[in-house]
């Protein structure tokens, strides 16, 4: 049977890892190649990596490796790839093509798209018809307006008045293989996951969900995993911040007997 | 030597990657003439059948590959790469595969209900029978997947390990000195590894 996968979220900026809270604040807090050895040491089911760089310039300090250029994402990939043996996810400043064959070549597995393939949805079709429907997956960024879940892009400041249900529908049809579904409300808030949105959505799609934003305690993650049929639970700052905090929460996933690896 | 074949498509990166971890030499094939310095291939798999195929057949590598196994030396395909070894695939229109195993690849969204597609995950593998490919890997071990499609072969005696998935899934499956798995060795953590390992020492 297949299992819920337990997914941490690394965001980089300026090639380092960093922590962001309501998508506008982010501290540094690690080096890119070291975090991911450590993740795969704890056996992590799978990790996505979003890069947030707003000008693309990377700075992987402490290894010695200074890089500055455009394309030099794919040199952190590409070393990601050389200390992790699990799936790996890369989103982030994906705009053509060309972007999502390089980040595959390096060693991605995935790549998320999000501004990138609101604004030209024929991309998510070019993506699934050259490298496969299993490796796009589609990043959804959302506030709740009214009650509605309102998709944001350009890294949450662009309101494009679009519910997370239609445009989650386009992308379903265009060939979309995974949604990654981020709640800007509560990123870095520790206030728990917005479990109504993310049932709503998995009831409105086949495809797969990976759930984002608010785990303050490993209990989120229970509490998620029974009240909804999710797909995967994904948090970025309870990794980082939490001592064993991954190790610990498959503990616990496990002893609630949720179905985890 | 492992030769990883390079059509294009595939993430060999992540392959060439777990084999260099392991000490196993191996060298990525980017011209179909350099597969008989090899005494194993590897056909990673990202992508799809269709555009797959067409870069196999256009740089030449259909017909050395079906050399090479016409030689009795092993070959192990990874996702796409074990199901472009079978007959024909339904991947967005009909495709002619690499025919090395008798069989078709279909859709999961014609059989599957009441769950996400694609396949995305961890699953356990149900083992069939022993294979040295399995070799100190435990029945129910798990494997990770990402896939729309699915390989059914025509013999059932092929199918080496299966996973469930609503329907059965051929996970494993083996021809003689052709192997194929539907999940991703290299990116299924220290099982995979292992795997990997029992590839390079088939004899």
């Amino acid at each position: 049977m297949i299992k819920i996968r337990l997914i941490p979220v690394l965001y980089i900026k300026n090639g380092l890892i960093v922590r962001s809270e309501n998508f506008s604040y982010h501290q540094n807090i690690g080096n890119v190649i070291n975090e991911a050895s450590r993740y795969n040491e704890w056996n992590v089911d799978e990790l996505i990596y979003i890069d947030i760089s707003r000008e693309k310039c990377y700075d992987l300090r402490r290894d010695d490796l200074y890089i500055k250029s455009h394309d030099s994402i794919e040199k952190i990939i590409s070393e990601i790839a050389k200390v992790c043996f699990m799936p790996l996810t890369i989103g982030g400043g994906v705009r053509n093509i060309n972007d999502i064959s390089y980040r595959i070549k390096n060693g991605a597995d995935k790549i998320t798209l999000n501004t990138g393939a609101f604004e030209h949805p024929k991309l998510i079709s070019q993506a699934a018809n050259k490298f496969g429907s299993q490796c796009v997956v589609i990043s959804v960024d959302y506030k709740i307006i009214d009650n509605q879940p309102i998709v944001f892009t350009n890294f949450g400041q662009k309101n494009t008045k679009t519910t997370a249900f239609s445009w989650i529908k386009i992308c379903e049809n265009l060939g979309a293989g995974e949604i990654f579904l981020n709640s800007i409300d509560r990123d870095g808030r520790a206030n728990g996951y917005d479990i109504d949105t993310i049932s709503r959505v998995v009831e409105s799609t086949k495809l797969p969900v990976v759930a984002c934003g608010g785990a303050g305690g490993l209990y989120d993650f229970v509490n998620l995993a029974k009240k909804v049929n999710i797909s995967a639970i994904a948090a970025g700052n309870i990794f980082h911040f939490t001592e064993l905090s991954y190790p610990r929460a498959k503990i616990l996933l496990k002893k609630e007997k949720l179905n985890f690896r | 030597m492992i030769g990883i074949v390079n059509y294009g498509a595939g993430n060999l990166q992540s392959v060439k990657n777990s084999l260099d971890f392991l000490s196993i030499p191996n060298i990525v094939i980017n011209k179909s003439e350099e597969i008989k310095n090899c005494d194993r291939l590897i056909l990673p798999g990202v992508g799809a059948f269709g555009p797959a195929m067409k870069k196999l057949n256009k740089l030449g590598f259909s017909q050395e590959i079906k050399n090479f196994v016409g030689q009795k030396k092993p070959i192990l395909g990874i996702c796409l790469g074990m199901q472009l070894l079978f007959e024909v695939s339904e991947e967005l229109g009909s495709h002619q595969g690499l025919g090395l195993i008798k069989g078709k690849v279909l859709p999961l969204n014609k059989k599957v209900k009441d769950l996400p597609i694609p396949h995305i995950g961890w699953n356990n593998i149900i083992m069939k029978k022993s294979s040295p490919l399995l070799k100190n890997i435990e029945d129910g071990s798990c494997f990770y997947f990402n896939h729309s499609f699915y390989c059914e072969p025509v013999d059932e005696l092929a199918v080496t390990a299966d996973a469930d998935y609503y329907i059965k899934i051929s996970s494993v499956v083996e021809k003689d000195n052709v192997y194929g798995c539907q999940f991703h060795p290299e990116k299924s953590q220290s099982r995979g590894l292992t795997l990997l390992d029992n590839f390079q020492k088939l004899i």
